[in-house]
């Protein structure tokens, strides 16, 4: 018998996967797969686009309309799939240095133009496949192998950043809180306009090691202890949030979506 | 869930376990261990209450909730 999920949204062929042992990142994928199935979509009309990276292996398993692309770019090919087909359900999966570092500039773009993309951001704080570079969202003190003695940037916060470029849906998860991810990354996906989610994932191979995280099961225990929902925070006293990270549904609104404002343009202009 | 928890078990795919224990650490109720191999394996089949959860964490796809054979 195979695992139920795997038999009908991922290519049987390309497992076992090659991430670390305890990577994230297949936690994270389950997960868009889980949210896809609850959805109902027709796997023929959805899309899923990645750049460079670990997490950018995934749409390689997923089977659905899949495309890999250049380093941070995702959001751009994206862009144009949503573009000329807007039907699509084009979902982006993007590592935190592909989306925050190269991919930047798409990230507040898309987020500014509401385009109808779902973006997921695996974030697990480095750059992994390259060997395990600090990143845009590797905490100031922390090593990479390019910041042996601890790392002088302060990081971003990716889900802000998003709300601050104009995000209509923005929402923080971890790859310990499996059932709220669920839920997230469906609202998400049903969400018109741009929408994210910000996927802590964790990196034991080269994160873990070179900052002395512990094992895999350690490192979960502190997504676990670490990371509280941002309505429970706000009934709770300071001394309680103190070190803690917020997690859940930040922002979501209803704004006119960019394929929907190009149509009109397109149907103002034929008459 | 639509099926009843009564004709579901869990199945473990070990070629595709890499051991990382994530499973075994965050099980309600402490049913799975290591095997000889480093493997996930289950130790408490009677206990097991069918959460799911294991399957949820798992990253490899190696643990699911399954039809009785």
């Amino acid at each position: 018998m195979n695992h139920p999920l795997v038999e009908g949204f991922f290519r049987m062929d390309k497992f076992p996967h090659i991430w670390c042992p305890g990577c994230g990142h297949g936690i994270i994928m389950a997960s868009i797969a889980r949210a896809i199935e609850k959805i109902g979509l027709d796997k023929d009309k959805v899309c899923i686009v990645s750049g460079i990276g670990c997490s950018s292996r995934a749409p390689g398993y997923m089977d659905f309309n899949t495309l890999h692309t250049t380093h941070g770019r995702a959001l751009a090919f994206a862009t144009g799939v949503k573009l000329a087909n807007p039907e699509l359900e084009v979902i982006v999966i993007a590592g935190d240095g592909d989306l925050s570092a190269i991919g930047g500039n798409h990230l507040i773009h898309a987020a500014r133009r509401n385009i109808g993309i779902t973006t997921i951001c695996f974030n697990n704080n480095i750059y992994g496949m390259t060997g395990g570079q600090y990143s845009p969202t590797t905490p100031t003190k922390e090593k990479g192998t390019t910041a042996p003695y601890g790392n002088i940037d302060k990081p971003f916060d990716i889900t802000q950043l998003a709300i601050g470029a104009g995000a209509t849906y923005a929402a923080k998860t971890t790859a310990y809180h499996v059932p709220q991810m669920d839920k997230l990354i469906e609202t998400a996906i049903r969400h018109k306009g741009f929408s994210m989610v910000e996927a802590i994932s964790i990196c034991p191979t080269y994160y873990g090691r070179k900052n002395k995280k512990g094992s895999v099961v350690d490192m979960m225990t502190f997504l676990k202890d670490s990371f509280i929902d941002v309505k429970v925070a706000e009934k709770l006293p300071p001394e309680k949030k103190e070190g803690k990270f917020l997690m859940g549904e930040f922002i979501n609104k209803a704004e006119p979506e960019y394929t929907e404002q190009y149509d009109q343009i397109i149907a103002s202009q034929k008459k | 869930m639509a099926d009843s928890k009564d004709n579901l078990t869990i199945h473990i795919n070990e070629s595709w376990c890499k051991g990382c224990g994530i499973c075994i650490a965050f099980c309600p109720k402490k049913v799975l261990g290591f095997n000889e191999n480093g493997k996930v394996t289950m130790l408490d089949r009677e206990n097991c209450i069918k959460c799911g959860m294991c399957q949820m964490r798992c990253p490899d796809f190696a643990i699911f909730l399954g039809g009785k054979e």
